[in-house]
This record gives C-alpha cells, structure tokens and sequence, in this order.
C-alpha cells in the first residue's frame, strides 16, 4: 500500500502527538508562571504516544508505505517505535525525579526531549537512504544539545564538544557512503536499491562494500559499536543522568532499527529457510563479526577498570552492544529474534541500573562505586537489592530477563555453527561479572566507615525502579508475550 | 502427593518469602521459620524414600507442565535411582545446617532468606529433568552462595566469594552452550533430558566429544576435580560453619550427579572414550593430590576441605570403572561424603566458635577438656579414613574393588591413599586434642545440646550406612545399572588407549 500525505496520517499519530507535545511545550513554557507543570506534561504527551502505538491499527503491522515512500509502517517498525516511546517515558520519568534537571530550563529540556524521540522514530521508519540520513542527524543534534545542557558542568559541556565532532565525522563518513550507494545502485529507496542489487547481478562488488564500510560507521557511531564507540564513556559520564539512559537505550535501539532495516531488507536476501544471503562476494558479515568481537570484549575489558559507575555502565553498554551484534552477524531471522529480544531486556536491566545510579547520586551527590560503600547496611537495602537485580541481569544470571536474552541469543549463534563467536560471547558473560560484582560487592559486602548519611526513600524514582525490577525477574520467569511479540515484529514490509 | 517435588523444592521460598516479612528484631522468630521450612522437606524426602519403587529405572513422582511452550521448555521433575539419595541428602544437610546457623548475629533475616534460596536451588537441580529448569536451579544456587559466603564470612571473605563465583559461572556458561547444542541437535528441539538421552545414538562422535568435555568442565569446577579445584579450599576457610557443611555436604554432589545425569546418561558414547582420562586419572589425581595438600595444611578447616577434595575422587573413580560395584560405590560414596564431611565441617566450627583461630598448631590437648568433643572428633575421624563397620568404607571398598579390573594401577594408587589418609587424620588428631592442655584453652565448654543434637543424626547413619548399606544401595541399583548398561553399549576406547591404562 503506498499511502499519499493525508492517508498516511492514521499511521503517524505517536510522531503527531510527540511533536504536538513539543510545541505544547513550547507555548506552555512561555505562559506558565510555574514551570514545574512543564515535566507532567511532557510525561503525558511520552505516554499518550507509547498508549498510541499499543492501539495502532493492524494494518499497520502488514505494512505500508507513507508519505509517498519516505517512511515505513511495519511490525518491525512497530517493535521500535514501541522500544522508542518506552524510553522516552522512562527518561522524562527519571529527569522529574533527578536533582540534576531541576535547575535546567524546563520547558527547553523537555522540548527537546520529546523532538529526540520524534527523530527516533522516524529513524525506526526510513524508507529510504535520505529519510535515514535526515533522521540520524536530526537525533544527533538533539542529542549534542540534551548532553550539554548542564551548562555550568564542565564535564558536561566537555562531552558535548566530543559527541558533536565525533558525530560529525562519522555522519560525514556515513553520506559518503550513501552516495556511494546511490552511484551504483541509481536509487535512494531500500527495496528499489535491493532489487538493483540482486537483480542485475552486476553491482561492483568492491565499491559495494566500501560504501558499506562507510554507511556502517555512521550506524555503528549511534550504537556505539568499536571503533565508533570513543564518544560514549564520556558522553555516558557528562551528562545528565536521565538522558545519559535515554542515550544509552532510545539511541541505541533507533542505531539498531536502521542498522537492520538497511543490511538485512535493503541489501540482502532472506532464503526459504529464514536465513539472509548477503550480496554474492560483498562480505560485509565477516567484518561485522570482527566489529562484534572486538566491541564486546574491549567494551568488558575496559569496563574492568571503572571506578566511576556511570563510565562503568558506559562501558558495559558497549559490550552489550556487542553481544546484541551476534544476532545480527548469525544472519538468519533466529538471529534477529534474538537480538529484538536482547534490546528489549537491555532496555529494563540498563534503565534499571541508571536510575538506581541515579538515585544514589541525588543523595550522596557522588557517581563513584565507592559511594555505594555499605549501601545495604545504611538504609538502602531496597535500591542496593535492585542494583544487584539489573547487574546480575546484565551479567545474564537465570531468574532474570537477561539471561533469556543471551540464552536466545547464544541459542541464534550456537543454530548458526558460529561455534568460535559463542564461545568468546559467553568467556565476555564471564568476564563481565567481575565488574558487575564490583558496586554490588560494595553496597553487601562492605560496611560503611559511619559517617555516610543515611538513605531516604522517595515514592517517584522508587515506583519506576520497582516496575523495572519486577519486570526484569518476572520477564524472566515468563517471557512469552515478549518473544512472542518479537516474533511477530520479524516483518519487514518491501512493497508486495 | 502428586506435587511432592514441588513442594520438596519450593516449600524453603514460601519460608524464605515469610521470613522477609518478619521484623529485624525476631531473631528467634526468624531461625525458627527457618526451621519450619527446612522439617517438611525431610519428611517428604522421608516419604519419598518410603514410596520409591526399587524396581524400576523409570521416572518417579514425575510432574511436567508446559513453561515456554514456543521453545519447548518444561516444568518437568522426577527422581530415578540416580537422583533419589541426593535429595534424602539435601533435605537431611539442609536441616543441619539450619541449626548449624542458630549462632549467626549479624543480619539473620538475610541469612536464612538466602539459606533458603540455596536450599531451593540445590533440590531443585536434584529433581529437575528439564535440561532449562536445571541450569536455572543451578544458576540460583551461586547467588545465595556468594552473599553467603561474601557476607557473612571470615576476612577474606570477598576474595573467596568472587573466586567462587567467577569458576563456577565460568563452568556454568560452557555447560549453557553444550545444552544449547544439544537442544538444537535433535529434529524436535526439547530440553526433556530423557527424551535426549533416547536420541543418544543420533549424536556424530565429534559433537559427543565437544559436548562432553564443555559439560565436564562444568560439572568438574563443582566436584571440584583438579586442577579446577581451588576455589574450594578458599570458600570453605572463608565460609560460615553451616555454608561449610551445605558446601561439602551437597554442592559437590552437584559435579558429580551431573556428570552422571547429563555426560552419562546423554553422551554415553563419549562417556565411554573419555571417561577414563577424565574421571579415572583425574579421580586419582585428586585422591593422593587431595591428600598430600590435607597433610601439609596449618589450618584446620582447609586440612578438612583438601580431605573433602580427595574424598571425591573416589566418587569418580568409581564412575569411571562401568562395572555395577564402582558406579554403586561411587553414588554411596557421595551420600556417604554428604555426612561425613558435614560432621568434620561441624567440629571445626565447634573450636572455631570457641577459640576463634584455626591453627591447628595452636591447639593440643583439647581432650582434656572437652571429652565429648574429642569423642565426636574421633568419630568423624575414623569414618573419614575408613574404618570398617562405618559408612566410608563400604563405598569405598566398592569402589576400589570395582575399578581393579578396568584400572589396576589407577586402584593401587588410590588404595594406597588410605595410609595418607589415616597419617594425616590421626596426625591432626594428635596435635589438636591429644597431649599437654594449651593453658588458653582451660576454660573451654565442652559441646552444648545443640552442637550435640546435629552431630548425633549424622553419626547413626554413618553407622548404619557403615553395616546396612542395603539401605542406599537399594535405590541405586536398578538405575545405576541401566546406565552403565547404555554406556557399556557403545564402542570402547580404541585399543592404544585401552593399553596405557
């Protein structure tokens, strides 16, 4: 179905009512007195569109084209869009809770937010080469200006400065490639640029793939995959905690969706039996192998080192973006599945651990692992048990969503014969346990010295960390709806 | 009692779940709870005994619900031979080391509410027949353990805890990938390890190899069988008394009844090739390794657990002869370990409370003063090494006697061991509790009615082990048999390899 502008519109009602809410803001900000009003409505405007994808159409699941070819409706652009709106809740959930925000200027902040968001997800939908572009850029400003908008902090204004030049250089990099694309394929559409592809059977197969090698580097630079992953420790540490999440999982996922939608639908094949060929001598699959090793096992390494916990948690997001790569490098819709549902435990487990970090600072005001220092014995048994849950999740130990996601995922790796990957994949799990024990090993198993203040509960983040938490061991006793729901978002329209 | 396992395994949670609502303050409250959850779970292992049919080598008071039905994931439990004395020797450990704990001051809520969780996942991994829901009891186990361990220990307590839980997750993972494998290999994939172990000659020899050796080194960091082994000596010195004994008492089990359930019963043909190297040599290995560490310990509790170490090579020695003695002998010879070690871990951490040291040279003549503690020392001593008419020898007796004829020289030597056993026992014995009183140690209080009560259940079926061992070994038989019959069944190590042993 290719719908004109106004058909469209009934597939477009989450992005409407995201920018709506943008420049509700806007306004309200201007006319207000209070500015505190500011945050709820924003947190509405974020849930009424995560309420509004639940309720899309079906149709919009089978698929369509809109806006003339520009965007996508799918079930695999549903998953996101729905991964999207999830973290924008949470994000604005987190800012109303974080002390760090509070002295911002509201209305601009969430503004900005909700427009981040709105690029998310149009990401998640490009049709095209363009619509991809347009969109990562439009992410990565909103991004540059939410990282530095702590403006008296240094640290913060020092990390914008590096992801803005990083970025430049790897959107740069990344249209590059794209005309590369456009030069021999004579087309800017994903389908029209797959049928040129396998058609014909003549694409140079060289320039191929170094057009690919350049389009990867703006994609991998939103995933954070090495080498494009330098930007994320000190993005991750100098922002504000509620968008170092919202960058660590809504970005991540959108790199995600556009890294499938291009190397899987746009330029490769899927066969009878659910496995994709990627384009005859173009060994694009070999190199990403090569990047998921490396991302996850420096992402682990480096992450040994920590004392900070948000530069920990950076580095650790690395790694998981790592092991989130091994189902994309399986090539085959298992693989995929798979790492659908590995984003969707990252999102509880990683969200968890940054609002727990985030919970910690507004009290002690320190983001150190020192700080967490006899954390349970001072009070904060309930936030330390909840860090330890998303840890112990993230390291991939039964009863949690985690490990059902690596156990899909290894299941994807192990189906593939990629018997060498899974077994750096799970030597990394092994690894990575030992910095995940580190904060946990602090808040349990050491006393505190006496003069720490003692902790207090407050009802706001506490509510969103017990939701997270319960999810993230209750998805772990029973993850039906979630693989199901993956299940049914591994389709990707194509025009038929 | 259709629901007996699940209720075997999930009664210590509802404990667990009760206790976390208790207020701090009820300590009493608290360790009682503790011991209301850990009593029905002996008397439904009771039961269970009682109504355990001998007979057969099927699956027993099985239970199988549908879990994850897109993957084919079951909640599937049941007990065979193999199975049925480790979950007697849970629940029995279990409630001993629930009163082994009364003495815990700092925190007990925590405590028990993780003792309770281990509890859980160790009968969980001894009745589940589901490779899934086995892993994840497994799993479950080490997270209790490490706070356990990390929290309430001795000072180094950190380290040993992350050792602990570094090996074992490292083991764990590599037997995560041979399930996934295994899993993947059948037309229908399934989990149901009897539906695995039928498809058993499906397996290509190759696969069978890799398989097993990645389950072996899971099931091998648990025995623990060198060299995987050091973990062990660290978390049991820095452990509590109780984890002590659940550790030596059920968790190495853990290795072995794995090795049994999943490498034996799943990847026969392979069992069969390799099983010599990796449960006979290495078995023996740890059998005089273990030993000659015990006798050049200083510390009293790491003398014990490197004996705990060579006691386990029986075990796989005896697995590795495929004759129906050794493989008998081997699993009397873990429920045999389970009690015996759990009354060594208990002496130890009788003095320990007392004298808050381990080293044994500080000690001598402790006979003196507290006679009844000797007496129970002796006891424990003496079943250690062997002594007849006491539960360790008949298994270690079956086993020596059912390796001679597939490993002579590996026997010698494990045979020989006895003398190092008895050296290092009696030699300990001597400079803890016999000779001149250390002066410090005058007023000491000999073991109270509590420290009794645990030690006295353990020691009479030492001894009725030690004369009616019919009373294990009845279960085992038919089970144990069947499998070596399936093992035997496959092609035998080639001729090369059967000339070196």
């Amino acid at each position: 179905m290719d719908l004109g502008n106004l058909a469209s519109i009934a597939f477009f009602l989450p992005e409407l009512l995201l920018v709506f809410g943008v420049l509700a803001l806007i306004v309200l900000d201007l006319m207000l007195p209070r500015k505190g009003v500011l945050a709820d409505v924003a947190l509405i405007f974020a849930a009424g569109s995560l309420l509004l994808i639940a309720l899309e159409p079906a149709q919009a699941a089978t698929g369509a084209w809109m806006f003339h070819r520009m965007l996508i409706s799918d079930a695999f652009a549903i998953f996101f869009r729905a991964l999207i709106a999830l973290a924008v809740v949470i994000a604005v959930w987190m800012s109303i809770g974080s002390l760090e925000v509070e002295h911002c200027d509201q209305g601009e902040y969430y503004a900005i937010l909700l427009a981040s968001a709105f690029a998310m997800f149009l990401m998640a939908e490009s049709a095209n080469l363009l619509m991809a572009y347009l969109s990562l850029e439009f992410v990565s400003l909103t991004s540059y200006i939410l990282t530095g908008f702590l403006r008296h902090n240094r640290r913060s204004q020092e990390a914008a400065l590096k992801y803005l030049i990083y970025g430049g250089v790897a959107s740069g990099t990344m249209i590059y490639g794209m005309s590369w694309i456009f030069g021999i394929t004579g087309s800017m559409d994903f389908v029209a640029i797959n049928k040129a592809l396998f058609a014909g059977g003549q694409a140079p197969a060289l320039a191929v793939y170094i057009a690919l090698v350049l389009i990867l580097a703006g994609m991998g630079y939103k995933v954070a995959s090495v080498p494009f992953h330098m930007w994320a420790p000190d993005v991750y540490t100098g922002a504000p905690i509620p968008i170092t999440t919202f960058l660590a999982i809504g970005s991540k996922a959108a790199g995600f969706s556009l890294l499938v939608r291009f190397f899987f639908p746009a330029i490769s094949h899927l066969t009878a039996s659910g496995n994709w060929e990627a384009l005859q001598g173009v060994d694009w699959p070999q190199l990403l192998l090569v990047v998921c090793i490396i991302t996850m096992t420096l992402g682990n390494l480096a992450a040994l080192q920590q004392t900070n916990m948000k530069r920990l948690l950076a580095y650790s997001s690395i790694a998981q973006a790592g092991y989130a790569l091994m189902g994309f490098v399986v090539l085959s819709n298992d693989g995929i599945r798979a790492m659908l549902f590995y984003l969707f435990a990252y999102y509880l487990m990683d969200a968890g651990a940054f609002l727990v970090v985030m919970i910690v600072a507004n009290e002690t005001g320190s983001e150190d692992v020192e700080a967490y220092k006899g954390l349970a014995w001072r009070g904060g048994l309930v936030p330390a048990i909840a860090l330890a849950i998303f840890l112990f999740s993230l390291t991939g130990i039964p009863l949690t969503i985690g490990f059902i996601g690596k156990f899909y995922l290894f299941a994807a790796v192990i189906r593939g014969q990629f018997y060498i990957l899974a077994l750096i994949g799970i030597m990394n799990s092994v690894v990575s346990l030992y910095y995940y024990l580190k904060p946990i090993r602090k808040m349990f198993l050491e006393q505190p010295v006496g003069d720490e203040p003692a902790f207090e509960m407050e009802a706001w983040n506490y509510s969103l960390m017990g939701v997270l938490a319960t999810a993230t061991i209750g998805l772990g006793l029973y993850w039906t709806p979630i693989i199901a729901f993956a299940n049914r978002s591994l389709h990707f329209f194509s025009g038929a | 009692m259709n629901h007996a396992l699940t209720l075997i395994t999930f009664i210590p949670i509802a404990g667990m779940v009760l206790i976390l609502f208790c207020p701090d303050a009820m300590k009493n409250l608290i360790k009682w709870i503790a011991v209301a959850a850990t009593v029905p779970q002996l008397a439904i292992a009771w039961w269970l005994y009682e109504n355990f049919d001998t007979t057969t080598t099927a699956i027993q008071f099985a239970e199988k619900h549908p879990w994850i039905e897109h993957y084919n994931i079951t909640y599937f439990m049941g007990v065979d031979g193999i199975s049925i004395a480790m979950v007697l020797l849970t629940a029995l450990i279990c409630v001993v080391s629930v009163f082994a704990s009364f003495n815990i001051e700092k925190a007990p809520k925590g405590y028990f509410a993780l003792l309770l969780l281990l509890d859980t996942g160790m009968m969980g991994v001894f009745v589940s027949l589901d490779f899934f829901l086995f892993y994840i009891f497994w799993e479950v186990m080490l997270l209790p353990m490490y706070f356990l361990i990390g929290i309430w220990g001795g000072p180094r307590r950190e380290y040993a805890a992350i050792k602990f839980f570094l090996y074992t997750l490292f083991g764990s993972v590599l037997m995560l990938l041979a399930m996934i494998g295994l899993y993947y290999y059948s037309s229908t994939p399934t989990f149901d390890m009897t539906v695995l172990a039928r498809n058993a000659g499906n397996y290509t020899m190759n696969f069978q190899l890799y398989a097993w050796i990645a389950l072996f080194i899971g099931f091998a960091i648990k025995i623990p069988a060198f060299p995987f082994h050091t973990w062990l000596p660290d978390a049991h010195v820095e452990a509590p008394t109780a984890i002590s004994v659940i550790l030596a008492g059920v968790l190495l089990k853990m290795g072995t009844y794995g090795i049994l359930r999943v490498n034996f019963a799943i990847l026969p043909a392979a069992s069969h090739q390799l099983s010599w190297i990796f449960l006979g040599v290495l078995g023996t290995v740890n059998i005089v390794y273990g030993a000659m560490c015990a006798m050049a310990q200083t510390d009293y509790k790491k003398l014990i657990a490197y004996s705990s170490i060579s006691h386990m090579g029986y075990v796989m020695l005896g697995m590795a002869a495929f004759d129906s003695q050794g493989i008998n002998g081997a699993v009397l010879q873990m429920f045999n370990h389970g009690t015996i070690t759990a009354m060594l871990f208990i002496l130890v951490g009788v003095i320990y409370d007392r004298a808050h040291h381990r080293e044994i040279a500080g000690f001598g003549g402790l006979a003196q003063q507290m006679p009844i503690y000797a007496g129970f020392t002796a006891f424990a001593f003496f079943a250690g090494l062997g002594l007849p008419a006491m539960s360790a020898f008949i298994s270690e007796v079956l086993v020596l006697s059912g390796s001679w004829q597939p490993h002579p020289i590996l026997t010698i030597f494990a045979a020989g061991t006895a003398i190092l056993t008895a050296g290092y026992l009696l030699w300990t014995y001597q400079r803890i509790y016999l000779g001149p009183l250390n002066e410090k140690y005058k007023n000491f209080t000999d073991m109270n009615f509590r420290e009794i009560g645990m030690l006295v259940p353990l020691a009479i079926i030492v001894l009725i082990l030690g004369v009616y061992p019919q009373a294990i070994l009845s279960l085992l038989g038919t089970s144990l048999d069947h499998l070596n019959q399936i093992v035997l069944s496959t092609p035998a190590a080639a001729a090369a390899i059967a000339m070196v042993r």
